[in-house]
């Protein structure tokens, strides 16, 4: 049985920020050798039009996630708890939110 | 001639040398637009030559005005022969692989750099302004290309022996970056220029000290250097370049889209 090797980089996860004081976003991944050039190849393909002023790459295989398989136990059973919501207080008027 | 002597003369073909580098460079670097090792770096390398693209119209639009002889941005870029460019003969060298094309990368990234950081005090305001403004950008180019030039050298024997081979191969061309003829004297006098024995002493330092650090050995000082740019003498790869990159101007004059 032959094996083909695996000759591609290290998957990077891309995190934007589009301006000072708001939260990163996801913007994409992509492929890099390192930290440096992950940062580099980020500001090329996913900041050359001004979309940012920040960013963060994360090697993908750092980030847990969940997989489909989980969603039933992790999501369902917030489906029918609507008291959950904070949506049955009365806000008094003027009161800023 | 006597306009030679004119100072608008000196200014002018000061401003098509830097021009003309970045324009022919930027082609260069558009040549790799699809065949780049990588999407990420096919993406980076065709960025640094919109940024290029970007220099030579700044520069080339002033010299057409300080020309004023209605000749424009384009006519400059695309009509005129190959013995009327002065970009430095480095610019045009071919891209080679991808070790030889940021070796080129990092050699003149790194000239632009100490250059347009002299000329940020320029006495000329365009110049300076425009200097200001390339100057962010060229750090990014030289952060770049000298990064990539650390992993290719410092990485596997085939990418070293390929830096190497590319280091070895463009050296030659490094001297012509520097040399000073009366348009660059003149202009040092007047304040415009800088003295660009002080900008190639920043840049051997430089170049030094990532060739080091890359592993890569610094080719010996009295290794034979070409020249010629200042007087429009080219490689024999300038008139391809203008070839393909003039053709379709010249085949549909006046054509737009």
């Amino acid at each position: 049985m032959s094996t083909t090797e695996n000759t591609q980089w290290k998957l990077w996860e891309v995190f934007t920020q589009p301006k000072q004081g708001e939260p990163y976003e996801h913007a994409g991944s992509l492929r890099a050798p390192d930290k440096e050039i992950a940062l580099q190849n980020a500001r090329d393909v996913y900041a050359r039009r001004n979309e940012a002023v920040s960013i963060w790459v994360v090697p993908s295989e750092c980030i847990a996630a969940t997989s489909p398989a989980d969603s039933g136990s992790f999501f369902d059973p917030a489906n029918d708890k609507v008291y959950r919501h904070p949506t049955f207080y009365k806000t008094p008027e003027g009161v800023k939110f | 001639m006597s306009s030679k002597n004119k100072p608008g003369n000196d200014l002018f073909l000061y401003l098509l040398r830097l021009g003309d580098t970045s324009l022919v460079l930027s082609h260069r670097l558009a040549e790799w637009c699809g065949h780049g090792p990588i999407l990420e770096e096919d993406i980076a390398m065709t960025n640094i030559s919109l940024d290029l693209i970007g220099q030579a119209r700044i520069l080339l639009g002033y010299a057409s005005r300080v020309e004023g002889k209605g000749r424009s941005e384009d006519d400059l870029a695309y009509l005129r022969e190959e013995r009327a460019f002065y970009n430095v003969l480095l610019a045009e060298q071919p891209n080679g692989d991808f070790a030889c094309t940021m070796v080129r990368q990092l050699f003149i990234s790194s000239y632009q750099f100490f250059l347009f950081e002299a000329l940020q005090k320029s006495a000329d305001e365009t110049i300076a302004a425009f200097a200001a403004k390339s100057l962010k950008e060229v750090t990014y180019h030289l952060r770049h290309s000298s990064e990539w030039v650390l992993r290719l050298g410092d990485g596997t024997a085939e990418s070293r022996e390929k830096t190497v081979q590319a280091v070895n191969e463009l050296w030659m061309y490094t001297r012509d970056l520097f040399d000073m003829d009366s348009v660059d004297r003149n202009l040092l006098t007047a304040g415009i220029a800088p003295d660009m024995n002080l900008v190639k002493e920043k840049w051997e330092q430089k170049i030094t000290g990532v060739l080091k650090e890359s592993t890569i050995p610094v080719p010996p000082s009295d290794a034979w250097m070409a020249s010629g740019s200042r007087e429009g003498k080219h490689t024999e790869h300038l008139g391809y370049l203008l070839a393909e990159m003039q053709i379709l101007p010249r085949t549909y004059p006046g054509a737009s889209w």
